[in-house]
């Protein structure tokens, strides 16, 4: 355990975060990341279908394989268009089969997943053999190499997740209704097929920024996680996108820094663990529906009511006969 | 209007648009019936759940549609609001299509259509009726909020106004819904089964309303499940099992036969009892749904 | 063929084999996410268990392998008791923390751990004919294949002993309650197989590709089949050959067996969805195209019987304008008109179309069969 980051190094962390470039820049990329994926998640996890992340993300994989076989490049960019157009193509193919069959939803996403996945790494196990190709670079996606990210990806990631959040913004009470209540948005006349469609969009754009940083296996995580954390500290919908973001782009940032400070921790793991706490801290510990409260609520109400029987039996000279009528 | 010459002459399927002749003999002079279905068939798997349904609801009535599970009541009301394409018939909303007049048309929905942990308060879901009216981005502002308010009034809710939905009651969830369909400011509420798993207070308060809205010419129609009450609650009734079985007036159309031929043999073995009133017809026909 | 080559095909086909008997199960119980989460979780449970067994094909370690799997099911449950998030949130919650922990504690320990992360992850079939199991001095064959070859007798065996409980508890949980065949048992004995089968097979396919092999085929099945034993017996059909067009496939391409293996899943899928005799996107385009044309000239004959003997049949029941009354265009109606003619249902009469005593059987009967529905 010796690489691990002992706690009085902290301030060197910190100074690093400040001065060093390349932890600023992976720091930096893995908060963007956090923000998007948490912000599109709220939708995704309120819409359940939290699990059509997981989906599109390991569907990414043959997209990124294909990108760099067609353009031979590895610019980002290129390979994240690539994995963008197979996470969607996954999505409709998913949305198509279910449609289209009598297959159900759980196993059309499972199909759709594990071939498009499996095709993926046939196609880049190909790749890796041919000669020509140095397939370094291909394979941080699996597990997300935060400490390759230089400035310019994290551009990238920062104007995606830009538009994708801008888009969010303008099409709020859309989406919300669209969230809500489905069809009654399609009776007042909003197009909820393309809303359906453009939603959708938006969350493999979340997947696609968080890519490189946290790999496709692990991805998912980033959808789910932080929206179901903030979903137990508020009622309201705004608030909950918010905090969201920030719950995403804490343990982002957190997890990258841990990860490119630390010998051997994958980045995408260390992330997912660091998210899985602050959700099993907000399921426990949330006011009004964490099961901390919940727990001490009904102990408080219990105990009120013994009390109250206790005060009438008193009252009345001693315990009642069970199924006698409390006022005669 | 386009006339009928100009149709066959595109020679293109025409759902939604065309005249009609009169076939209801219930149009009063010159305004259209507040909805005109025709001819609407509609199949789910395949398997037809409306077979060749005309209906005609004259405006300013309240008018309840009947039926057994799986009658199509649901699909008739969805078919009205374009959410289910048929395939064949059409409907007109006050004379048009649609899409046409859809801001006159408020919907409710069964209450177990949402999922009411989502996170948001009552005024909000009020608050969404005026979407429609709001167009693309605009968000909702002041006046859209008094509306609510005040549509929450009118429902008896507006101590609610900030309360989380999950911690609704089901006759509470309810009036939420309606407050949000008045909200909408329609003049045509369609609301599928509005009594369903109210409590008695809810249920009263919630004819009032509708009462409320006819006296002031707007038209209701509603799924409903509870036959004994359909004489006293509304004035105009649908039977329907698939295929319409009779449209009118309670007092006309609201009759044993029609009723055994709406529920099949299940309320034949009235004839062994004594009561032929429609009240007796409906308790019957009530327990005898209930009992498969 | 090299009998190595034959070895990675028994291997991939007894793989393929074990896999499906779960996943009918889990695909008809709508549970096939669960073999996603478990399939990546027990990456935990081979590490937990390789720190005690120091080997990878040791039974201890498969069985606590598969212990991990029934905990995340257990989780995954637990979770969503609480109500505080949904079902598939739940799901998404507990398999990549799991996970993380696994692939963490392979990175740390690397130097303990003889792991490769990669082929826990994808699989490595191509060596499996290189582990052998001998027994004083005699080659019995490969490990790969006496591991798979025993999770399939035990999930056969496992079928055979509760295929009606199985059964029951699939199609009705709650007659299976009252007549005392324990649903909740059989539902852990189900993710107990899942677990078991997931964990023999990482090595051969890699956990990710474990789904392809539980999910796809019985979903292809699943289109071509209304019988639960065909079902069992067509998936197990289709993943074995799956499985081995998938070896050849990578064998050309000299790519991941693994990978193949699953494109040639999605590939069977494909087809079946596209060719099913009886479920197929062509025989339903057919089919549908001839029913359109019968429910049509039903449908008229409806609208004839509905206007019969009724002020308004002048108008409605006449040729000429039926196309605006049914709403269809002016061609399709004139051949529908044409086709209930020919097939007797309605006489033309100056214009006006009358139904015949076999018209109107049929408007009658399909309005008794749809109110006797």
């Amino acid at each position: 355990m010796t690489d691990l980051v002992p706690l009085w190094s902290l301030p060197g962390i910190l100074d690093d975060l400040v001065n060093d470039y390349t932890l600023r820049t992976v720091a930096l990329g893995a908060g963007v990341l956090g923000i998007v994926a948490g912000a599109m998640g709220s939708f995704a996890v309120l819409r359940r279908q939290s699990l059509v992340g997981d989906a599109m993300s390991h569907a990414a994989l043959p997209g990124i394989a294909v990108a760099y076989m067609l353009t031979g490049s590895k610019d980002s960019l290129v390979l994240l268009l690539g994995a963008a157009i197979a996470g969607w193509l996954a999505t409709l193919a998913v949305i198509g089969i279910v449609r289209s069959s009598r297959v159900k939803f759980d196993s059309a996403l499972g199909l759709i997943l594990s071939v498009f996945f499996g095709f993926g790494l046939m196609l880049l196990t190909f790749i890796q053999r041919r000669p020509d190709a140095s397939q370094a670079g291909l394979d941080k996606f699996l597990f997300g190499q935060a400490s390759t990210l230089i400035e310019r990806d994290v551009r990238t990631m920062a104007v995606l997740g830009a538009v994708a959040i801008g888009v969010m913004l303008l099409l709020w009470k859309e989406f919300k209704l669209l969230s809500f209540d489905q069809d009654f948005a399609a009776t007042i006349g909003f197009p909820v097929r393309f809303l359906d469609v453009l939603l959708t969009t938006l969350i493999v754009v979340a997947i696609v920024v968080g890519l490189q940083a946290v790999g496709v296996v692990l991805m998912s995580a980033m959808i789910v996680a932080p929206a179901a954390a903030a979903r137990q500290w508020t009622n309201r919908l705004g608030v909950m996108v918010l905090l969201s973001a920030l719950l995403g782009a804490l343990s982002g940032a957190t997890g990258a820094t841990i990860s490119s400070t630390t010998e051997r921790m994958p980045t995408g793991p260390t992330i997912v663990v660091v998210v899985s706490l602050i959700v099993l801290f907000s399921l426990l510990f949330a006011p009004n529906r964490g099961l901390l409260w919940t727990w001490f609520d009904q102990r408080t109400r219990r105990a009120t009511l013994q009390r109250a029987l206790a005060e009438a039996d008193a009252a009345h000279g001693g315990p009642r006969p069970i199924g006698e009528p409390a006022n005669r | 209007m386009v006339k009928r010459s100009d149709m066959s002459d595109t020679g293109l399927p025409t759902p939604d648009s065309g005249p009609r002749t009169p076939d209801s003999g219930l149009r009063t002079s010159d305004s259209p019936p507040a909805i005109d279905v025709a001819d609407m068939t509609a199949v789910y798997h395949e398997q037809p759940v409306l077979w060749d349904v005309d209906v005609t609801v004259p405006a300013g009535v309240l008018m309840a549609i009947v039926g057994p599970n799986g009658a199509g009541k649901t699909t008739l009301i969805k078919c009205m609001l374009g959410l289910i394409h048929p395939v064949a018939g059409r409907v007109l909303i006050q004379g048009q299509p649609y899409k046409e007049r859809r801001s006159a048309v408020a919907y409710v929905p069964q209450r177990g259509s949402v999922d009411w942990d989502f996170p948001t308060n009552v005024l909000d879901v009020v608050e969404m009726g005026r979407y429609g009216s709001l167009g693309w981005i605009r968000r909702p502002g002041r006046k859209e909020r008094e509306k609510a308010l005040e549509s929450l009034e009118k429902v008896g809710m507006a101590a609610f106004a900030n309360r989380q939905i999950s911690q609704l009651s089901g006759g509470q969830q309810q009036r939420v819904f309606l407050a949000r369909a008045l909200a909408q400011d329609a003049e045509i509420y369609l609301m599928d089964e509005p009594f369903q798993g109210v409590d008695a207070t809810t249920e009263r308060a919630i004819i009032e309303i509708l009462r409320e809205l006819r006296a002031t010419g707007k038209t209701v129609v509603a799924v409903h499940h509870d036959l004994q009450t359909v004489p006293e609650y509304f004035d105009w009734v649908t039977l329907l099992n698939v295929r319409k079985i009779a449209s009118g007036p309670v007092e006309d159309v609201f009759t044993e036969e029609n009723l055994r031929l709406t529920y099949g043999g299940l309320v034949a073995v009235l004839r062994n009892g004594n009561g032929a009133d429609h009240n007796h017809a409906a308790a019957h026909s009530l327990q005898m749904e209930a009992a498969p | 063929m090299t009998s190595a080559q034959i070895d990675i095909q028994l291997i991939a086909a007894a793989t393929a084999a074990a896999c499906a008997i779960p996943g009918v199960f889990l695909v008809l119980r709508r549970m096939a996410m669960m073999s996603d989460a478990i399939s990546h979780s027990i990456l935990l449970g081979i590490v937990l268990a390789y720190f005690v067994v120091d080997s990878t094909s040791s039974p201890f370690l498969i069985a606590g392998a598969a212990l991990v799997g029934l905990l995340t099911v257990v989780l995954v449950e637990a979770l969503q008791r609480t109500g505080l998030v949904k079902e598939d949130a739940a799901i998404g919650l507990v398999f990549p923390l799991l996970f993380s922990v696994g692939v963490i504690l392979i990175a740390r320990f690397a130097d303990n751990v003889h792991l490769d992360i990669d082929s826990v992850l994808l699989g490595e079939l191509a060596f499996a004919p290189f582990d052998r199991v001998i027994v004083s001095g005699w080659d019995l064959g490969p490990r790969g294949l006496w591991i798979m070859g025993a999770i399939l007798a035990i999930n056969l065996s496992l079928l055979l002993l509760f295929f009606k409980e199985l059964k029951l508890a699939t199609f009705d949980a709650g007659l299976a309650a009252s007549l005392g065949l324990a649903p909740v048992a059989v539902h852990y004995g189900l993710m107990s197989s899942v677990s078991l089968t997931a964990v023999g097979a990482f090595d051969a396919v890699g956990s990710i590709l474990v789904v392809a092999l539980m999910i796809g085929p019985p979903a292809a099945a699943y289109l071509l089949t209304d019988r639960l034993t065909t079902m069992i017996w067509l998936s197990m059909l289709l993943g074995v050959v799956s499985a081995i067009a998938g070896y050849w496939l990578a064998h050309w391409l000299d790519a991941s067996i693994a990978g193949a293996m699953a494109t040639m899943v999605g590939v069977t899928f494909l087809t079946t969805l596209v060719f099913s005799p009886s479920r197929g996107l062509v025989a339903s385009l057919a089919r549908r195209r001839q029913q359109k044309l019968d429910f049509a000239q039903t449908m008229l004959a409806i609208h004839l019987l509905n206007h019969e003997g009724t002020p308004l049949a002048e108008l409605e029941n006449r040729v000429a304008g039926l196309d605006a009354h049914l709403h269809w265009d002016a061609t399709f109606t004139a051949d529908i008109v044409a086709r209930a003619r020919r097939h007797d249902l309605v006489l033309e009469n100056e214009g006006l179309l009358v139904l015949t005593p076999a018209g109107r059987t049929r408007a009658q009967s399909a309005l008794v069969h749809q109110a006797a529905r």
